[in-house]
């Protein structure tokens, strides 16, 4: 149980990962099939951002105080402060920070996912106004025919 | 999308949205300028400033929406965001660096000013482009016209 | 090396990116461009350039070894790097030169199968389709690979889809293959998520080098390889994977089908080798067995569950996409093999499936472009109708079967080379099964072609009416590329073997020694 509990995050990652194919392999419909796959990227999303948490860490901003000293800001920003700043200062500024590169990732992700689903919803619409239903064993019916013949219209 | 006047039922919400429109364009541009420094940059700017361009569309209907931001202006400023970005990449080029190597852009600095300005250029190129995709994919799918009426569902 | 003076210096130092730079920034050109022949002239021109810069990394590659490209100066492992060996360039290449053969056969056909007004957007998304598999093959980050994997993807899903003025049902093959492709996508993201979680990297190098430290008995590890062997089988349509692909293949506008055919699934079964053979270790077991299991075995029941079902379609284009999915089997059957032969066969079938596949989807849409055919039964007489166009398609099916004088027998018969040597006999007598089905089907539609009268308009024979010649030149360059690395192998086999070394040196010698030296922290001085 207490493996459970230790590994919660990826527990939620798995049910909704599975949540999201079973949608996505069930359903006729393609909204719901789109819906699906989406929750089954969200759940990436989430697998990679629990990666990057530290335990005890925090937020991966660079605090400038202790990077440039305390006349940082004033003055011009980094002009003021920079010619100066001695490794000492880079060793003594070391504090624990979480990773910042899954978001970084994830980002680019999510902007992927979004045009997936962007396309995706372009294609039910087509979808839509060519067969006039968007339920895949529907579209299967109508072009059965087709299908069978060969020949579209 | 003609009915202006002060009879309309949604008066409350054109006030306040024309109220917040300016500051959530303001506040894009925020993220986007403080992104250096803090959490931000161009792709959070992107998504404000064209969710501003969306409310607008929401509130005052499409047409109005377009004459404000017509859709040439939005494939340009798509393009364009992505030629900023690899045109800062081009420039490091033709500076004598790799591609994206910001530090060609002031080689001789303390306090790597080259990398601070390429990153600004190319997060303004994001914010073009991110800003362009969003209103583009508004655009297309609140522009075709329903095929089915409400009551048909 | 007197020939490497004719590129310009900056191929020579900047070629790795800018051969993946150039085409996706000259897309967003293009995509505002409102001339259809403005935007098809920008396309031909990135193309050839792609094709000179790929010419010129490959020359560079076989004569002062690997390319290292760090993006940005940042040097791997921080940064994204681009490497350059002899396994992705000859890729890169194949990729380039059929997409500039492809644009070149895209003037007459473009403008029959697409409203004039789309042109611009149409061509964007050809360059972005091409910037992501150059992509996708040139980098050396492993997330980098997934965004320009998703990159060609979803274009190509955009691409598919504009043949809808043609036939309706590119809707739902898109649609399809939209779903397929991002399930594929999304488990090669996860393969990778669990490595990076692994050896807290993303270069590939640096990824194998920690991998060797962790061990074969890491299950995360497993896990990993589990996730991306199948995600990039549903890329590069492996058996059981591969129902995305017929639809896909049959319902794109013609040049494009050429171009996917003879592109999209490479890339994707490149990615696969690269994984299996460099950043894995394919002398751990499971590797091993996964790799004689599922990349032979399923190879193996490709070959002959999809060429039985070629032989049933009516449609040109979906006999030739489901001998396609044969194909991949075949190519899977050398890889499967692991032996530097294998391999060697496995790599030289992805290339001359490419070009025998390309000629074959270039003929198919000219037999469209003229008399509106689709299906094989209206093929007949085609050999006096369009002889120029039919003799073309003669010669890329004659190599698909491998009748010896061509490539596809070459490559064949170094398939059946390994196969002996590995004491695969059966295998031997699989690959002459699939080949007498390839004769079925690929003799069907010449029978009818050929054996057959021309049908007749008002008692009166169809009238000759060959391709226009932007059609035709693309269509005999490939045709003819196939009769003359037929004949003259050495060349082809070289790219092979090289390609064949990099693999099955495997893990242990891609490293160059000291070359990731951590950056040092900017600003510090």
């Amino acid at each position: 149980m207490a493996a459970f509990f230790e590994h919660f995050n990826f527990v939620v990652v798995i049910v909704l990962m599975m949540t999201g194919l079973f949608v996505v392999f069930a359903t006729q419909n393609m909204i719901k099939k789109l819906v699906g796959l989406s929750v089954f990227q969200t759940s990436v999303f989430l697998l990679y951002i629990s990666l990057s948490k530290v335990s005890g860490a925090q937020p991966p901003i660079i605090a400038k105080k202790d990077l440039y000293g305390a006349s940082y800001g004033t003055g011009g920003g980094y002009d003021s402060a920079s010619s100066s700043v001695p490794d000492s200062t880079y060793q003594a500024a070391e504090v624990l920070y979480s990773n910042p590169l899954p978001h970084v990732l994830i980002l680019t992700a999510i902007v992927v996912g979004v045009a997936t689903l962007a396309i995706g919803l372009a294609l039910v619409v087509r979808v839509r106004e060519v067969y006039g239903t968007i339920e895949d064993d529907e579209i299967n019916k109508i072009d059965y025919n087709i299908n069978l013949e060969g020949v579209a219209k | 999308m003609s009915n202006q006047n002060s009879q309309s039922p949604h008066i409350i919400l054109r006030v306040v949205s024309k109220i917040l429109i300016p500051l959530i364009a303001l506040f894009a541009l925020y993220v986007h300028f403080h992104g250096d420094y803090g959490p931000g940059g161009g792709f959070q700017a992107g998504v404000i400033f064209a969710s501003a361009i969306i409310l607008y569309a929401l509130i005052f209907g499409l047409e109005e929406a377009k004459r404000a931001v017509p859709p040439s202006w939005v494939r340009i400023c798509m393009s364009l965001g992505v030629l900023v970005y690899g045109g800062t990449g081009v420039a490091t080029w033709i500076l004598g660096g790799e591609f994206l190597n910001f530090t060609s852009f002031a080689p001789d600095s303390t306090h790597a000013a080259g990398q601070h300005w390429g990153i600004l250029a190319v997060e303004l190129g994001v914010l073009f482009a991110v800003t362009g995709a969003m209103v583009a994919i508004f655009y297309a799918f609140g522009s075709r016209e329903p095929d089915l009426k409400d009551e048909d569902w | 090396m007197q020939i490497m003076s004719l590129f310009p210096e900056w191929i020579l130092s900047h070629g790795a990116a800018s051969i993946v730079i150039i085409p996706l920034l000259l897309a967003v050109i293009t995509a505002v461009n409102s001339s259809a022949r403005l935007a098809w002239a920008t396309v031909l021109g990135v193309t050839a350039l792609c094709a000179f810069t790929a010419l010129g990394l490959l020359l560079q590659v076989m004569s002062f070894g690997p390319i290292h490209y760090n993006m940005g100066g940042w040097a791997p492992p921080m940064g994204i790097g681009y490497y350059i060996d002899g396994l992705n360039a000859p890729l890169l290449l194949l990729i380039s030169v059929v997409a500039f053969l492809c644009t070149l056969y895209a003037l007459p056909s473009v403008v029959a199968e697409v409203e004039p007004k789309k042109h611009g957007p149409f061509y964007a998304a050809f360059l972005i389709s091409l910037a992501g598999l150059l992509g996708m093959v040139a980098t050396a980050d492993a997330f980098n690979v997934f965004v320009f994997l998703e990159v060609s993807s979803i274009s190509t899903y955009v691409l598919v889809a504009m043949g809808a003025s043609r036939d309706r049902r590119a809707l739902s093959s898109s649609f399809n293959y939209l779903i397929m492709g991002s399930i594929g996508a999304t488990f090669f993201v996860i393969g990778i998520g669990f490595l990076y979680m692994q050896t807290g990297t993303l270069n590939m190098m640096d990824m194998a080098r920690l991998l060797q430290e962790i061990g074969p008995g890491d299950r995360v590890v497993q896990l990993a390889f589990a996730f991306i062997a199948i995600g990039l089988g549903l890329k590069l349509a492996m058996f059981p994977l591969h129902m995305w692909l017929p639809g896909a293949y049959a319902y794109a506008p013609s040049f494009f089908t050429a171009f996917l055919a003879a592109t999209a699934t490479k890339a994707a079964l490149y990615l696969l080798l690269r994984f299996t053979f460099t950043v894995f270790d394919p002398n751990w077991d499971y590797i091993a067995i996964a790799v004689m299991i599922l990349l032979a075995g399923m190879g193996i029941l490709g070959m002959v569950a999809a060429s039985l079902q070629a032989i049933f379609q009516n449609d040109i284009r979906r006999v030739l996409a489901y001998s396609s999915v044969a194909q991949v089997g075949y190519m899977l059957l050398g890889v499967g093999m692991a032996t530097t032969l294998g391999l060697t066969a496995g790599y030289l079938h992805m290339i001359n499936h490419a070009i025998m596949k390309g000629a074959l989807f270039l003929a198919v849409g000219a037999f469209w472009y003229r008399f509106g055919i689709t299906q094989v039964s209206d093929m007949r007489g085609l050999g006096k109708t369009m002889p120029w166009t039919m003799a073309g398609f003669t010669i890329a099916g004659i190599s698909l079967i491998g009748v010896p004088g061509t490539v596809g027998f070459v490559s064949k018969l170094i398939l059946v080379e390994a196969a002996a040597e590995n004491g695969w006999w059966w295998a031997i007598g699989v690959i002459v099964a699939t080949s007498v089905l390839a004769i079925i089907y690929v003799g069907r539609m010449i029978e009818q072609a050929y054996f057959k009268p021309v049908p007749q308009i008002n008692d009166r024979p169809v009238r000759r009416n060959e391709a226009p010649l932007a059609m035709l030149i693309p269509l005999w360059v490939l045709a003819l590329a196939s009769l003359a690395f037929g004949i003259q192998t050495e060349w082809l086999m070289n790219l092979a073997e090289a390609a064949a070394q990099v693999l099955s040196a495997g893990s242990n010698t891609v490293i160059p020694g000291g070359a990731y030296a951590l950056p040092a922290p900017i600003g510090g001085h």
